[in-house]
């Protein structure tokens, strides 16, 4: 009882937030300038500090006159030293890298990407070369009828369903519809639907949060990319998810996801046995935990599109207890914009990458 | 308001439905009969674009306190040049941007920093006077979210055309040089050309009958101009004598994504019963693997397995088999191609 009470107070605390402390901290907004200007998704540190972004940039492509509208080109991934000096473009024409949702480099320097447009997470190692394809973008995008076809004709169901009618023909990728019943299960697979993150354990499995579109899940595979299991359907319970947009990993081996939808960080381990859930950072999107001997959760309570409401960025003890939290949506030096990832290598010095302020700022907590 | 005359009105309907810009002049202006002329020059070739480099259609133009001119441009690429105040080139604006594809507008404000106005993403970026992004206004759409307004992959017709298909899939061609094709997703039936091209005809309609097929995905031709088609669909593989009449169906190596036949006096068919690409692990078990047959069907052998590592198959596409050793094999969810060397057993080698 007394427990249930300490929690109540709890609760009510975080959602009048008045008593998290505020952190003070600075930022830099000016310490990288991008080779092509646009939306910053993902933003990740190597071990020797190099910044990596990935952005979305220029235009996704459909050509005109095929039989095939598929997508390319839309986001680029930059390299930049740990003075914000540019060093190299990877990845450039990659098939996957349309549109670009999260960043992440392993403990060995691999560098991933998670592709939204694509719904593909591919690994380049430190110099961009591939190591892993997770996922197959959908050939085409939309349907229309054949020349001179009715729209209501041709199509056989077995071919319009995916199955084995065709590589092509999958409209809608991943789904409930083709998975293990539950709304947004997905398949027994790497079939993602606008997958958002990539996350590992000590043994190098990899887990993708799966996502923000039809499917729900986490998938686990070994480090090989083969397939070990999937949890997680649609909906509001523990173990369930309603738009998951980050994924993390601490040095145990437990998975935090940003359940944005549900306005939670879930807690797993890496079998998927839900642990906890942490309620008090609002609407968390991007998250990270940090590096160092005492691990730290933050997590991004970004803005929506159409409000300059919100922004402040939370940090947490593993155990889910709020440390504090900082700043507030803006477009200023300072401020933040749709924060979509963020990079804590180590307690102190983050990258945060804004979707809707086009840049990443470095980020320093005061003690 | 005046009234028009209808075929005014209907010009009107047809302008406003073409552009919504465009307004049709009804008459000259009230004021210019009874308007002075002032006399003007052009400045021909004021602006000089560097080599290579080309306008579009001028569609934002602004000056800043030194009279540097700014120009934004509709052309392959919406683009945003500064010229100095004698039209020589100074720079271009963010390049590559994301908030580039329709321009609209630019204008300086008092601080000479440049604001352009991009009617295609939705976007006004505020840049400096040295081309830094200082400001993001307005949010491009999700292009996910749009996708479903596109037209995309072209379906099953059954169109049929001499000279015309609709997602081919495969090519081969008889000793004489004939070329058949497997046309493939949008049709149903393999085509037949003389060598020059010249079509002499088709079969195929989609079902699982005789000379139907669903998905014909890949095809070979043998020394002496029988065709094999992997009718993929039906988990078969249909053999067709030069004339395409259906002569056998060899239905016992899975679903046959990819097939060869080898270059050798003695040929040998290959056919991939590959994993599928819809991602589902659940059918790794039962895909992945490669047969080896005689060409009467007889299967002599298999190798491989599903899965992304090496010595496994991810989803072949397509394989070449000049020599019955040594394969190379296309894959689509690993990206790559494996060179395969197969080692000889003993009952390959005593069918030799």
């Amino acid at each position: 009882m007394k427990k249930a009470l300490l929690l109540l107070f709890a609760l009510g605390v975080a959602v009048r937030g008045q008593s998290i402390p505020e952190l003070t901290y600075d930022t830099n907004a000016d310490m990288i300038q991008l080779p092509a200007f646009g939306e910053v998704a993902g933003v990740a540190t190597n071990s020797k500090g190099h910044l990596f972004v990935y952005a979305r940039t220029g235009h996704g492509v459909a050509t005109l006159g095929d039989e095939r509208t598929f997508y390319h080109n839309g986001s680029r991934i930059f390299q930049f030293d740990q003075n914000g000096r540019f060093v190299k473009e990877i990845g450039q024409g990659v098939y996957a890298v349309n549109f670009a949702q999260q960043i992440r480099i392993d403990p060995q320097d691999n560098v991933w990407i998670v592709d939204a447009g694509s719904n593909q997470v591919v690994k380049f190692d430190a110099d961009g070369r591939f190591q892993l394809v997770l996922g197959r973008k959908p050939e085409n995008i939309g349907v229309r009828p054949g020349p001179g076809v009715p729209a209501s004709g041709g199509m056989p169901a077995e071919a319009a369903a995916g199955g084995r009618g065709g590589e092509g023909g999958r409209g809608a990728p991943g789904g409930g519809a083709g998975g293990r019943g539950a709304p947004g299960a997905g398949l027994n697979g790497d079939a993602f639907s606008r997958p958002s993150d990539v996350a590992w354990d000590r043994a190098g499995n990899i887990y993708v949060a799966d996502g923000f579109g039809t499917n729900n899940r986490i998938a686990k595979f070994t480090k090989d990319g083969d397939f070990l299991k999937t949890w997680g359907h649609t909906g509001s319970g523990p173990g369930e998810f309603n738009q998951i947009r980050g994924l993390a990993s601490d040095a145990a081996g437990n998975l935090y996801a940003a359940d944005a939808g549900n306005k939670r960080v879930q807690v797993f381990d890496g079998e998927g046995t839900f642990k906890s859930q942490i309620t008090a950072v609002g609407t968390p999107q991007a998250i990270c935990v940090s590096g160092g001997a005492t691990q730290y959760l933050y997590a991004s309570n970004s803005n929506e599109p159409e409000s300059m409401d919100r922004g402040e960025i939370y940090k947490v003890k593993l155990t889910g207890e709020v440390v504090g939290r900082f700043g507030r949506a803006g477009k200023l030096p300072k401020q933040f914009g749709m924060v979509n990832s963020i990079d804590c290598r180590t307690e102190n010095d983050l990258w945060v990458g804004e979707v809707w302020n086009w840049r990443a700022q470095r980020v320093t907590l005061k003690r | 308001m005046r009234r028009l005359p209808p075929c005014v009105v209907s010009l009107l309907l047809l302008l406003s439905a073409a552009t919504v810009h465009a307004q049709p002049v009804a008459g000259p202006a009230k004021a210019k009969a009874s308007t002075p002329e002032i006399p003007f020059e052009s400045v021909s070739n004021f602006f000089k674009l560097p080599a290579g480099t080309y306008m579009g259609e001028g569609v934002g133009v602004a000056t800043n306190s030194k009279g540097h001119v700014f120009v934004y441009t509709r052309s392959g690429e919406t683009r945003l040049f500064e010229f100095d105040q004698n039209g020589a080139f100074v720079k271009e604006f963010g390049v590559g941007s994301y908030g580039f594809s329709f321009a609209h507008a630019v204008r300086v404000d008092k601080d000479d920093n440049v604001w352009a106005v991009d009617e295609g993403t939705n976007v006004i970026q505020k840049f400096s006077p040295d081309g830094k992004l200082l400001m993001v206004l307005g949010k491009r759409p999700d292009p996910l979210e749009q996708l479903t307004l596109m037209p995309g992959g072209g379906q099953y017709s059954g169109a049929n055309k001499p000279y015309s298909f609709h997602r081919e899939t495969d090519i081969g061609w008889d000793p004489q040089g004939n070329i058949f094709v497997t046309d493939g997703y949008g049709d149903s039936r393999v085509v037949k050309y003389d060598r020059n091209g010249v079509f002499i005809k088709s079969v195929g309609t989609r079902g699982n009958g005789t000379l139907q097929f669903s998905t014909p995905h890949a095809m070979a031709v043998d020394a002496k101009g029988n065709v094999y088609v992997a009718d993929r669909g039906n988990n078969r593989i249909v053999v067709l004598d030069n004339d395409l009449n259906q002569k056998a169906v060899y239905d016992t190596v899975g679903s046959p994504w990819a097939v060869c036949i080898t270059n050798t006096p003695h040929q040998y068919l290959f056919s991939s019963n590959s994993f599928p690409t819809g991602n589902n692990f659940d059918q790794a078990p039962m895909t992945g693997e490669v047969y080896k047959m005689e060409l009467d069907g007889t299967v002599l052998g298999r190798f491989g397995k599903a899965g992304h590592g090496f010595k496994e198959f991810s989803s072949i596409h397509q394989m070449e088999c000049r020599t019955p050793d040594e394969l190379y094999v296309a894959e689509i969810t690993a990206w790559r191609v494996q060179k395969i060397k197969l080692r000889p057993t003993t009952s390959t080698a005593s069918s030799k």
